[in-house]
């Protein structure tokens, strides 16, 4: 996980990409923990209110859950959820960005559906 | 009332306006960045606050009592400052045994275990110790009092890379087990810009910002593109600095972004603390 100062996102929706990354990836599985918000705030050298809010929009969509004293875990089902939302977001953040560049370059609509075929098969 | 409360304060030395009517709030269990180019007044405030010096007009309160000559409230603060007030004789294990005497929470063995991390032999006299060493036993003095309020006028100071991490790790480590209020100045803003969660830059005796450090960074960007590009785009927006390399321009504006407006050609990122802090304070 990186956290990209320069990035246009802010530090805390970088560490809730991060963490939903890890858990896509299979770095962090389900029913799993995950890093406490102190560790998180050390690595990165971020303010611990930055981690938490990082985490609490992780924890109000239900991918992760805090046990009480124990620490933070990956909701059993996560996987499926992330999947389910980033597939929603895919079309906006890589389709339309790739239409676009497409268009500045001069491709046309069949040439990106052959290359598209050629990614698959590589 | 909680935190403490600056109204007002005037400060002069001879002609020198240090603080001119600065009015602040430090919140409790927040990190602030006191930040300013020297001579700002950084210093000036923090002795104010612990009543190391006396303002010439204005309140200072701390959870809502008078901070002047009063032990109560004094007993609430630590100012970790440039200035060394140990005799230099004392080792430093004496140091913290008499800081034991003054701050009933001061957690010995605490310190003698920073004093261990950080390979500080506390049966050195504080005298002997280098300017870097110095700073550390200054740090783990100010880590181990737990006041509530906790002052540090440039931490840092002399610290090689590797101390300065294990300062940020250890203040970040202490902040979540047991939060307190830390204001920090320092001149080594990049190193610190994430850890805050306020921001105040003082400019000649004044306040000039005062804001979470989010919102600070989200009031603006940096565009990069050719000359002519980057002209043609900031002509209607508020400017606060522009570099040229070659062909190559990058302007610093303030106002929000309007993705749907963004030319081709124009390259934009984030607003960074030390380069706004940069703008803002130059002198033209």
């Amino acid at each position: 996980m990186q956290i990209n100062f320069e990035d246009e996102r802010p530090i805390f929706v970088q560490i809730a990409d991060g963490i939903e990354d890890a858990i896509l990836t299979g770095a962090f599985e389900e029913s799993g923990q995950i890093p406490s918000i102190t560790e998180l705030s050390v690595s990165y050298k971020i303010n611990p209110a930055t981690a938490l809010k990082g985490i609490s929009t992780l924890v109000d969509e239900g991918i992760i859950f805090k046990k009480r004293g124990v620490g933070m875990f990956v909701a059993p089902g996560a996987v499926s959820k992330l999947r389910d939302k980033r597939k929603e977001l895919f079309f906006d953040h890589y389709i339309k960005k790739l239409i676009e560049e497409a268009k500045k370059l001069g491709i046309t609509n069949e040439e990106i559906l052959g290359m598209v075929e050629r990614g698959y098969q590589e | 009332m909680n935190g403490i409360e600056i109204n007002d304060v005037t400060k002069t030395f001879g002609d020198t306006l240090a603080l001119n009517q600065v009015s602040l709030t430090f919140e409790p269990h927040k990190i602030y960045g006191l930040l300013g180019r020297n001579g700002a007044g950084k210093s000036t405030l923090l002795n104010i606050i612990t009543n190391r010096l006396f303002a010439d007009s204005g309140q200072v309160t701390i959870d809502g009592l008078s901070s002047v000559e009063n032990d109560m409230t004094q007993g609430l603060l630590y100012l970790m400052s440039e200035k060394n007030l140990y005799p230099e004789s004392m080792t430093c294990n004496e140091a913290f045994k008499w800081t034991k005497q003054f701050f009933k929470d001061f957690d010995l063995d605490y310190a003698l275990n920073l004093a261990k991390q950080f390979k500080l032999d506390p049966r050195k006299k504080i005298r002997s110790l280098s300017t870097g060493y110095t700073s550390i036993f200054k740090i783990i003095t100010a880590l181990s009092v737990n006041t509530p309020y906790v002052l540090f006028d440039e931490p840092v100071l002399g610290l090689d890379a590797n101390h300065r991490e294990m300062f940020y790790r250890i203040l970040i480590e202490k902040y979540s087990d047991n939060p307190f209020t830390a204001i920090i100045s320092t001149h080594l803003i990049d190193e610190i810009a994430n850890l805050l969660e306020y921001v105040m830059i003082i400019k000649n005796g004044e306040i000039l910002v005062n804001e979470s450090c989010e919102t600070l960074l989200s009031k603006g960007y940096s565009v990069t593109g050719t000359i002519k590009h980057v002209d043609t785009f900031i002509a209607d927006k508020e400017v606060i600095g522009e570099d040229v390399l070659g062909g190559l321009k990058t302007a610093t504006i303030i106002g929000p972004i309007n993705k749907s407006t963004l030319p081709d050609g124009i390259e934009i990122t984030n607003l960074d603390l030390q380069k706004l802090f940069i703008k803002l304070t130059n002198e033209e």
